[in-house]
């Protein structure tokens, strides 16, 4: 379990690896602080949704997954339903999610407050919900331990993204790739130095 | 019908490299030229046919719940999408693995649907989402033929680069099938489309 929080932090990273989450990556990674605050968020949901949508994949919709209500229902096979039962989970737990924060911590609300219902559309999220159901982990400890690593691991990275824009704004850039020209290079090279963790 | 005002997308306006939109799922599949151009298509379809039934229902979707019906409409139309991939390109869509599903995150879709779908008639609509489609699969593409070239020297499969280059030293490039550099190719991209067009930065 240990062995999947790592790799996904380092090696399987959301963003390096697999480019998911890359809108909101590019667009609110202007300064450290709101990119800091944008990761936590992601966090947060990533470790709620996946196990959510790993125990209605695995006592809902898989085939067979049905059995534990009555026998003749065994056979059932509903995967093909999977995609927009996890759109749905993801898109109603960020509104729940917002409620809460907004009722309990308004400071957090404040804080995250524009990049909560941003999330709902945030590949990361949906990603990280399908190669849950991918990879057919043995039970929920696993799913949380693969959400929590992804979340960290896309916060790792927009923060240190964020952190090398800000000094990109002192260096001087030919006009035509400044912006996302020289964003996904320097996404590229600092996905190359992570490949580094392959080895682990 | 002013068709000029919708080839936009193909260059001057193009989803990925100007608009950034759904850059997510444009780097993971192009590692070859066939998996490239089938999601191409997928995304293609999805965003013509999804901006055609949001613009049939947008005089009745209450602006508060909008992205939820959005999102089950397109939900829906990915989920087809899966099933047609499954039944007769099976292959392909193991390739695809999880990014056919990820369509529906993708934000061309949805940036679409919120910038032209619910504000205009169903026709123009339509072609919208088509010609985003088709400029967002241009770009994939490319930058799949050349990935696929590079890293192993054939296009859709087939050798093109011949053996008597092999002979004198010449020698496939791994590391361009790898993510990373996917990004920078885009990045390239980029710089190329944006020193040929003046497009303010984003």
């Amino acid at each position: 379990m240990i062995e999947i929080f790592v790799r996904s932090i380092f090696i399987d990273n959301m963003i390096f690896a697999y480019f998911l989450g890359m809108c909101s990556y590019l667009a609110v990674s202007k300064n450290v602080k709101t990119s800091f605050g944008l990761g936590v968020a992601v966090t947060f949901v990533l470790v709620v949704t996946v196990p959510v949508n790993y125990l209605i994949d695995n006592y809902l919709l898989k085939k067979g997954a049905l059995s534990w209500l009555s026998a003749s229902l065994g056979g059932l096979d509903m995967s093909f339903l999977s995609l927009i039962v996890f759109i749905a989970v993801v898109a109603a737990i960020v509104q729940l999610l917002e409620m809460v924060i907004e009722k309990y911590a308004p400071a957090l609300y404040n804080s995250l407050g524009i990049f909560l219902p941003l999330i709902a559309v945030n590949c990361a999220i949906l990603g990280a919900s399908l190669f849950m159901q991918e990879r057919n982990f043995p039970n929920v400890a696993h799913a949380l331990a693969y959400a929590s690593g992804s979340g960290i691991g896309w916060l790792l990275a927009i923060v240190a993204f964020a952190a090398i824009r800000e000094r990109l704004r002192y260096s001087q850039i030919p006009k035509p790739l400044q912006g996302l020209g020289i964003s996904c290079i320097i996404t590229g090279l600092m996905g190359l130095g992570f490949m580094a963790f392959l080895g682990m | 019908m002013n068709i000029k005002k919708y080839l936009g997308p193909l260059s001057k306006d193009n989803p990925i490299l100007v608009q950034v939109l759904g850059v997510c799922s444009a780097l993971a599949v192009t590692a070859q030229l066939k998996p490239a151009i089938v999601m191409a298509i997928s995304v293609t379809a999805v965003a013509a046919l999804g901006n055609l039934i949001i613009s049939l229902l947008r005089n009745t979707i209450p602006p508060r719940i909008r992205i939820i019906v959005q999102l089950i409409i397109v939900a829906a139309l990915v989920i087809l999408t899966d099933q047609i991939l499954q039944a007769w390109f099976y292959d392909i869509s193991k390739m695809l693995s999880v990014f056919v599903g990820l369509i529906i995150t993708n934000c061309i879709l949805m940036g679409r649907i919120e910038a032209f779908a619910l504000g205009n008639k169903p026709i123009p609509s339509f072609f919208d989402g088509l010609f985003n489609g088709l400029g967002y699969g241009l770009v994939l593409a490319v930058v799949g033929f050349v990935r696929e070239l590079l890293a192993s020297g054939s296009v859709w499969n087939h050798k093109i680069i011949p053996d008597s280059f092999y002979a004198h030293g010449y020698m496939n490039n791994g590391l361009v099938s790898l993510p990373p550099m996917a990004l920078i190719l885009i990045g390239l991209l980029v710089w190329i489309q944006r020193s040929g067009s003046k497009t303010e930065k984003i």
